[in-house]
């Protein structure tokens, strides 16, 4: 012991005398290693703090990487905090980045010192910047000092609202921090979190949730509002978000959705075969279930969480597994399999947790697993955790069909070198005898043969495993306990010593004459027994005395004298305890006539069931179901609820539609020329244009316009253009007539006929200059959408779909499927009785549009809705694309009218580029107007406002007050779009828009007169 | 979620520890320790540790046990899987992820673990972003560093994490643009004495390598499409269109990074590439024991079988061999009782045989443990389950990119289980 300390003490001392070394080699030292670990800590702090009050970055930042080095082998560098601190202010941004490192480590102690810090944040989060400002806002939240909540608070709360979606999303990282620093800030950080819900950026939705979760997981009624929302962005959500909320819409779709599990009581009776036809039924089953009807908004989480199942992070497989597992159909749940089986391969500690997963399952629904039961076989490489979880499974998946494979790949297991498993898979022998009353005689015959193995667990395993099988048919079996008699002396483990010595007792009548002779050996050798073997002695001896008392009376009485003095309190107890009960003495009283039937009462069979039984009380995939414990913030998944609450909670109320109605484009392929007049016109009103509709949606696409325009006075002919040649470069370019008898007092969806002319002109100039991509998109960075409108658009009316209704709408978001697209989302509603089926887009008609389409809705619910995502590529200019919406039975042409400013992507850039860039764009490029403003409309911020509504341009930062300016890029050329608003005096502007694009300049520019003029 | 990071070695030092909330004392490691002194191999060590106010959670890599404390309800996987991706990143970084390398770039550990969470949470784990956060030390750059004391952190504000493909960064340059893609099946399987397959299955990995200007859109489309209905993809792969149309599309990532993963299970048809024949005879009473391997070829579609080696654990009782290889070298460690063959490639004409005797020990009986023997192998140019890509495009970018794929097949844990 001496030795071992003094060695120790050794180590430590050369291991300081090192750091010395290491330490003080810059400055001479005359503080020797004699001085101890004080001196030495002092001398190396110096050294450093000299470095960091130099005035060169690259001493400074030599400094602090040493003290970086300090702080992540767990050494104590505190005391450099003030010289650390002075450099929060670095302009090099790694010193910066690693004296945050530093700070955030040590505020926590050196509160005072760490305040001086704050101001500098402060300072950033006003920075232009949206990286700088959420860098500060990340490390002013990490500091633990409570002195700065107000501040804190205040920087979450204008965080919240930044324009930039990752400073949104580092403010829902704040707000855990906040709360955990300081739980007192509840109610206004719930504020906070109420609002982040409501962001639309995939960006902060995972952020936000886990900040949920972690403050106030109970406020169900904050994600209702959300939960569509939700559940349509999660494919895009980053993947560690994705965990989290598929988590946390498991809790909550458990408290607003009825069972679905209830009509299928009848699978779980009729196990495997039910639940692999219903496969098969599923879709005759939907039809069969009247009294169950899933909640649509049910079916939607179902239904987008599914496609992540194949993600590559297993976190969200598992966790879309156990969302199946506990809100899907029982029927439905076998699509998990797959994907479990999957995870498999991965690393070893996933197939832990994987493996345990699936083990709780198994034994609720053995088919799942059963056609994969090769997977689980052992390797003789796997972990011993792994191979005892196979065996697990393995024998929860052991049926009659299966019973002799499985015990085949048992035999091999039983050889194994690994004696552990080996003792596992004998237990595992055991479970499947007794589930399955086939094979116990096989069973019993091969673990009887295992008693011979040389090796002394296995037999010791057997032996117990044997007890238990003989225990539940006791009635012939009296060779087996002869054989183990004899085996008897050779068995040195305790367990199966005791349990041989049990089954004796049991069924000590059935083996007369071995009984009494294994308790003579045991009366030899019990002072040297372990304390289980002599508890077990003890009863056998009781039992034996009360059976045959004549030939053991004396053993007994020696082995109960023997127990008496034994050093055991249990021992001593219980022999004190048996005594009384079997030898008749004057108190033994009532009891002692009752002996025989205490302790030779038939006992009932000891059930072998997997440890996995009770797991299913946890959710899957949760820390708790993984260590059998409730862990700490482990929130219960409640039971379905009997009646479902109100569903209506859910329904996002719509932002009053600004009405828009459609316009007739009739545009003509250049290159199919066709004689067609095109015509448009422009609805007096929305009803009266449905019941026209209404009258020929039965028809085709082409006759229903015809028939329309037949209807509608015929008001102008389109100008004939069989003079253009065919060979033009843009042959999918079409003609836009737009022909309007008046305008609709909306903005940015009308074409003013007076423009009509100068239009068409400069479209046609357009088509002829091949658009040159303009270099200058490759400086362009796109951005994030300023301002997503709301503004929804009629696409269908459902009295002229017959009950479906399509609205849609520009999320401004660039499109996923081809950049040149525009992407528009069309929400699509069942407003009939009676699901309708497979919608989806038909004929495109003769545009040519490039158009992404949806997948195939296959069915929707009656009241039910769904948000579809769809690109089109507009070729920058405002034709509608007509396309057919088709249902199973009609068919009905619609068509998206893009605004101009929705063709834009916008765009960032400084405002030396965009001078730059305005000086390309003179001349013809150029188009201007000057406006009267409208009296609210001459800050900084409505004007913002109005242009992005209008158009999804970006902000450019920008020098002077009075000017402002806005940059992006048309979607589908890449081509610049620069627009400059400068405010004059007494409320006039000059709006200015340079776009080699010379069609969409004047539009535009129309546009945003309207809107800025506007009050 | 995750509180702190403790990395260990394999002699029980925290070498490294990491905080990103308050400080927890790095004592609760002994709940570690005492879980790693009751495990008999390193692997054996529990990945999931309860304590009685934090639970450990760890992942054993490179011979680091990556121990993280977490102290409420968090799904482990979610633990796990980051936990591996931060091995993954460092040994990105550093080409390989010791004790050694991690101690001498601390600094860059440092950094990247605080990129990589924000309060426990994930915040940036695309190795493309942190690559534009944080520069990998590279011999070039260290020099160029300490000369002109410029810094590892990338000067400007990295623009992925904004985007809506934040696995790519922007302004990507190259002047050979090029995209390759490694089409990699490993075979598992277990073959029974007689040579019947047990089970056998095929994982299949894509990996590309992709360096493409600017924001290229590619899509790869497959011959045998319906090989697939078990994969998992990057992030980066459209969901959907895979859904309608069968169809890989997507951004990719900057450089190197696996597509997709699939699956091809035991219940189809897997053609098992090599068969072993072997004769191995322990006398019951006597020293000595006959050994006899034969390795062929089977079902290889013409493609040569390369890089064979054979491993096998001899049972305990067996003291030495003698054996002949007809090619290759063979050793065996009389002390771990493990004979390795080191075959090459296999010629169809005259296949490679190891033949001998085996010295047992004296007076031991017949040892009762099944061996087995473990092969590796290779062939190039050949998909085992036939999965073939058809052509690759690329849309959104004009200039014609050098496209290449490769095809292999390796052994993953085949295992051929020997009678005795």
């Amino acid at each position: 012991m001496s030795t071992n300390n003094l060695s120790y003490n050794d180590q430590g001392g050369s291991d300081s005398a090192v750091e010395v070394g290491q330490e003080t080699t810059p400055t001479s030292s005359n503080a020797g290693a004699g001085f101890g670990l004080f001196s030495t800590n002092f001398k190396k702090n110096d050294d450093l703090k000299e470095m960091l009050e130099s005035n060169k970055d690259s001493l400074k930042l030599d400094a602090m990487k040493r003290i970086i080095a300090l702080i992540a082998t767990g050494k104590n560098a505190s005391e450099l905090f003030p010289a650390v601190v002075k450099n929060v202010a670095s302009k090099n941004i790694e010193l910066k980045k690693l004296v945050y490192v530093y700070l955030v480590r040590y505020a926590e102690e050196q509160q005072d010192l760490a305040l001086l810090s704050i101001s500098t944040f402060q300072r950033a989060l006003k920075d232009p910047n949206q990286l700088i400002r959420a860098s500060a806002l990340r490390v002013l939240s990490s500091i633990r000092v409570p002195i700065i909540v107000p501040i804190m608070m205040l920087a979450i709360k204008e965080a919240a609202s930044d324009m930039s979606p990752y400073v949104r999303k580092t403010s829902a990282h704040a707000i855990q921090k906040l709360y955990s620093l300081d739980p007192d800030q509840k109610e206004h950080l719930i504020e906070v979190i109420d609002k982040l819900l409501k962001d639309k950026s995939t960006l902060v939705a995972g952020s936000v949730v886990m900040a949920f979760e972690e403050v106030c997981p109970d406020r169900i009624d904050l994600i209702h509002k959300n939960y569509r929302k939700l559940c349509n962005l999660l494919v895009d959500v980053e993947e560690w978000g994705q965990v989290v909320i598929i988590t946390m819409l498991t809790r909550y779709a458990r408290t607003q959705f009825t069972s679905p599990w209830k009509e299928d009581g009848l699978f779980d009776e009729n196990s495997e075969t039910a639940f692999y036809e219903s496969d098969e039924k599923k879709t005759k089953n939907g039809d069969e279930k009247k009294s169950y009807m899933m909640d649509p908004d049910h079916r939607l989480l179902l239904r987008n969480t599914k496609p992540l199942l194949q993600s590559r992070n297993t976190a969200v497989v598992v966790s879309v597994a156990q969302l199946y597992w506990h809100l899907a159909p029982k029927h439905e749940v076998g699509v998990i399999t797959k994907s479990l089986v999957r995870l498999l391969r991965s690393h070893r500690e996933v197939q832990y947790v994987v493996l345990q997963n699936i083990a709780t399952m198994s034994i609720q629904r053995k088919g799942m697993f059963e056609p994969y039961m090769k997977s689980f076989y052992v390797r003789s490489t796997d972990a011993t955790h792994i191979k005892s979880l196979k065996l697990e499974i393995l024998t929860s998946l052991a049926n009659e069909a299966n019973i002799s494979t499985i015990l085949r790949e048992f035999q091999t297991y039983v050889k194994s070198q690994d004696k552990q498993f080996a003792a596992g898979t004998i237990q595992a022998i055991g479970r499947c005898a007794t589930n399955i009353s086939e094979v116990t005689d096989t069973c019993l015959q091969g673990l009887v043969l295992l008693l011979s193995n040389r090796d002394e667990t296995v037999v010791a395993e057997s032996v117990v495993v044997i007890k238990k099988l003989l225990q539940t048919q006791p009635t012939q079996h009296s060779d087996i306990i002869k054989h183990m008699a004899k085996l008897f002396d050779n068995i040195a483990v305790p367990m199966a010593r005791a349990s041989i010595l049990w089954l004796m007792g049991e069924y000590c009548e059935r083996v007369p004459q071995i009984a009494p002779d294994v308790l003579r050996k045991m009366a030899k050798s019990f002072t040297s027994e372990e304390d289980i073997v002599k508890l077990q002695t003890v009863n056998l001896a009781a039992k034996l005395y009360l059976t045959n008392s004549k030939q053991t009376k004396l053993l007994t009485q020696y082995i109960l004298n023997l127990g008496k003095y034994d050093q055991n309190y249990d021992i001593r107890d219980r022999t004190r305890f048996i005594r009384q009960l079997i030898v008749p003495n004057e108190k033994s009283g009532a009891l002692g006539k009752y002996a025989r039937r205490i302790l030779l009462a038939p006992k009932p069979a000891p059930v072998l069931e997997s440890t996995y039984k009770d797991r299913d009380r946890y959710q899957l995939g949760t820390l708790s179901h993984t260590i059998n414990t409730k862990a700490s913030g482990y929130l219960e998944l409640s039971d379905w609820p009997a009646v479902a609450p109100d569903q209506s909670v859910r329904n996002v109320e719509v932002i009053e539609p600004v009405m828009i109605h459609l316009y007739f484009y009739y545009p003509c392929p250049l290159i199919t020329q066709s004689s067609s007049e095109a015509e448009s016109d422009e609805e007096k009103s929305s009803s009266q244009s449905s019941e026209e509709s209404d009258k020929s949606s039965s028809q085709s696409e082409k006759s229903s316009s015809e028939s329309d325009s037949e209807q509608k006075k015929t008001t102008k002919k389109p100008p004939q253009k069989k003079t253009v040649k065919p060979t033009l470069r843009l042959n999918h370019t079409f003609f836009l007539v737009p022909v309007l008898l008046s305008v609709v007092p909306v903005s940015g969806y009308t074409v003013l006929s007076q423009s009509k002319c100068l239009s068409r002109s400069l479209f046609s100039l357009c088509i002829l200059t091949p658009c040159p991509l303009s270099c200058a998109a490759a400086l362009l960075q796109v951005s994030g959408p300023a301002f997503v409108p709301e503004k929804r658009h009629d696409l269908l009316h459902r009295m002229t779909g017959k009950g479906l209704s399509a609205q849609y709408q520009f999320p401004r978001q660039p499109c996923l499927y081809q950049p040149t697209m525009v992407s528009v989302q069309i929400s699509l509603t069942n407003t009939t009785d009676h699901p309708l089926e497979q919608i989806h887009i038909g004929d495109r008609g003769p545009t040519g549009l490039d158009m992404h389409c949806f997948n195939t809705v296959e069915c929707l619910l009656p009241e039910a809705s769904v948000t579809v995502s769809l690109g089109v590529d507009f070729n920058d200019s405002t034709q509608a694309a007509n396309f057919q919406l088709c249902t199973k039975e009609d068919q009905f042409s619609v068509s998206i009218q893009p605004a101009v400013g929705e063709l834009f992507l916008p765009a960032t850039m400084t405002e030396q580029d965009f001078r730059k860039e305005q000086g390309k764009l003179l001349g013809m490029n150029e188009s201007s107007a000057t406006i009267t403003m409208a009296a609210e409309n001459t800050t900084r911020q409505p004007i913002s406002r109005q242009v992005a509504t209008v158009a999804n341009l970006g902000v450019v930062p920008s020098g002077q007050d009075n000017i402002h300016r806005f940059a992006g890029k048309t979607a589908s050329s890449g081509a610049v779009v620069l627009v400059t608003v400068e405010l004059r005096e007494s409320s006039a502007a000059l709006i200015t828009i340079n776009t080699e694009k010379s069609v969409m300049g004047p539009m535009l520019l129309r546009d945003l007169k309207r809107a800025l003029t506007r009050a | 979620m995750i509180h702190s990071l403790f990395l260990v070695n394999s002699s029980g030092d925290i070498f490294l520890e990491k905080h990103w909330k308050s400080v927890v004392s790095r004592s609760v490691c002994d709940y570690f320790f005492e879980a790693q002194e009751r495990a008999s191999e390193p692997e054996n060590v529990p990945p999931v540790i309860p304590t009685p106010h934090h639970y450990l959670i760890s992942v054993l890599r490179h011979r680091i046990y990556f121990v993280a404390v977490i102290q409420s309800e968090v799904p482990p996987l979610f633990v796990i899987e980051f936990l591996h991706r931060v091995v993954d990143t460092f040994q990105d970084y550093f080409g390989v992820c010791t004790e050694a390398a991690i101690k001498d770039n601390v600094v860059v550990v440092y950094e990247l673990l605080e990129e990589m969470l924000d309060n426990g949470f994930p915040l940036a784990t695309e190795s493309n972003i942190l690559k534009e956060l944080i520069k990998p030390p590279t011999i070039l750059r260290t020099v160029v560093n300490t000369i002109t004391g410029s810094t590892n952190v990338g000067e400007q504000l990295p623009t992925g994490q904004l985007s809506v493909v934040p696995w790519r960064r922007t302004g990507v340059k190259y002047t050979n643009n090029e995209a390759y893609f490694d089409v990699v099946e490993e075979i598992d399987a277990i073959i029974d004495k007689s040579g019947s397959t047990i089970t056998a299955e095929i994982q299949g990995v894509i990996d590309a390598c992709v360096k493409l200007t600017g924001m290229p859109d590619l899509t790869l489309s497959f011959m045998n499409p319906r090989l697939l209905d078990d994969v998992s993809f990057h992030p980066c792969v459209r969901f959907k269109r895979w859904e309608a149309e069968r169809i890989l599309s997507f951004i990719p990532p900057d450089g190197n990074f696996r597509l997709l993963s699939y699956h091809v299970s035991s219940q189809n048809l897997v053609a098992i590439p090599v068969y072993v024949k072997h004769n191995i005879t322990f006398r019951e009473g006597s020293s000595q024991g006959r050994f006899e391997l034969t390795l062929g070829p089977k079902q290889t579609m013409g493609k040569g079988v390369e890089a064979v080696l054979v491993s096998s654990q001899l049972p305990r009782g067996v003291l030495n061999t003698n054996l002949n290889p007809t090619q290759g070298t063979y050793t065996f460690d009389p002390v771990t009782k493990l004979l390795s063959w080191d075959v090459g490639k296999i010629n169809p004409q005259k296949l490679p045989s190891l033949k001998g005797s085996m010295s047992l020990q004296a007076g031991a009986s017949k040892p009762d443990e099944n061996p087995t023997i473990n092969i590796q192998f290779k062939i190039q140019q050949s998909a085992l389950s036939g999965l073939k890509v058809n052509r690759l495009d690329m849309y959104g970018e004009k200039y014609k990119p050098f496209k290449g794929i490769k095809y292999m097949t390796k052994a993953g844990k085949f295992q051929a289980l020997l009678s005795n």
